[in-house]
């Protein structure tokens, strides 16, 4: 088997479980049900397959997770996966920040603000891609990733000030603390490993 | 559902009339699916080996490690039969080789995920959790963790508004 995957990238990798995945000709009704919600095709991720072995939550934390990664209004699409990378950097889950980071680079069309978080020794000064609004998004989410959150008043100032409306701070409190969970998961169940 | 009665607004101390009250309803769905993945985590059917005291009590001790003396408070009205020792994180549960494990990993998880290895997974087992168990107790710590982060964020927000 290959070693688990170190350094945190851009590509996403094959996520490999350290606990047994439900096994979908032995699910109950209850775990097809909770399983349903996540996926519209007949591919259910290993990932799906073992959280299904706690049906009750997985239930609510799928259309949770969809809630608050995917509601329109607030937010956009490519800050939310913002505050998802800054935990996961924070909790150094690989997939977690593959994933994410990926989904930003799609939806900005810009690899240089993923290259600058995931470098940072070539990120200090006013060359950085990361603009003032994006590192007091960045900011704010490390804070309030770690355990216990650091996030201060000032950071929430700081986030108004760069034109975030408190509706748009409550999406990214959202996604940032969504992967205070997600991470613990994915990072906690399974390791991250190269696609082949 | 009140979005007002859920507990992450109660804990942040968000009550109708905040000026937060807007931008809450047009999140309405989410605050609901927080609250019901509270039950689920605290108070599930299937509960597995992990009772609702010792849930109570972990959560109670998660809410600890981050320092929120109004969660806490939150879990000990949940407390049921041994949840007031296993919050206490003084306790590292003694001589009961099942409740080290489990408070050993939920201390790990809680403070440093990153460093959780397969082999924090191995020693779950081997004091007896099956696989289902292990996914309900990540389930459980994950979900207090962002419960706590929710709170801090709505606290911190209702400060600016």
């Amino acid at each position: 088997m290959s070693e688990p995957i170190k350094d945190f990238t851009t590509v996403v990798p094959f996520w490999q479980p350290r606990v047994a995945p439900v096994i979908l000709e032995n699910a109950t009704d209850e775990q097809l049900a909770a399983m349903k919600v996540t996926v519209s095709n007949t591919k259910i991720g290993e990932y799906t397959l073992v959280l299904a072995q706690d049906p009750e939550t997985l239930q609510q934390r799928t259309p949770l997770f969809n809630g608050i990664m995917y509601s329109r209004g607030g937010l956009s699409r490519a800050e939310t996966e913002l505050g998802a990378v800054a935990a996961s950097v924070v909790n150094q889950c690989i997939y977690c920040a593959a994933v994410h980071a990926n989904r930003y680079n799609e939806l900005t069309k810009d690899e240089s603000v993923m290259d600058a978080i995931f470098s940072p020794s070539e990120n200090d000064d006013e060359d950085s891609p990361i603009s003032p609004r994006l590192k007091a998004l960045l900011d704010f989410a490390t804070n309030l990733s770690q355990c216990p959150s650091v996030a201060t008043k000032e950071d929430v100032e700081r986030l108004i000030e760069n034109e975030l409306s408190i509706g748009e701070v409550l999406d990214l409190v959202l996604s940032a603390s969504l992967f205070g969970w997600a991470n613990r998961l994915m990072h906690v169940l399974g390791d991250p490993l190269p696609k082949d | 559902m009140d979005i007002f009665e859920t507990v992450v607004a109660k804990s942040a101390g968000i009550t109708a009339g905040s000026p937060l009250t807007a931008v809450l309803t047009l999140r309405k769905e989410i605050l609901e699916l927080t609250e019901n993945s509270h039950e689920a985590s605290l108070r599930p059917n299937q509960t597995g080996s992990l009772t609702h005291s010792e849930r109570a009590g972990l959560a109670c001790r998660i809410t600890k490690r981050n320092n929120d003396p109004v969660l806490t408070r939150h879990y000990e009205t949940m407390f049921g039969v041994g949840s007031q020792q296993i919050a206490d994180t003084g306790f590292n549960g003694g001589g009961d080789d099942r409740l080290k494990a489990i408070i050993r990993h939920t201390d790990l998880v809680t403070l440093n995920p990153k460093d959780a290895t397969e082999g924090d997974i191995t020693a779950l087992r081997s004091v007896g959790l099956d696989d289902a168990d292990i996914v309900r107790l990540s389930e459980l710590i994950a979900f207090i963790s962002y419960q706590v982060r929710v709170v801090a964020g709505l606290r911190l927000i209702a400060e600016v508004a």
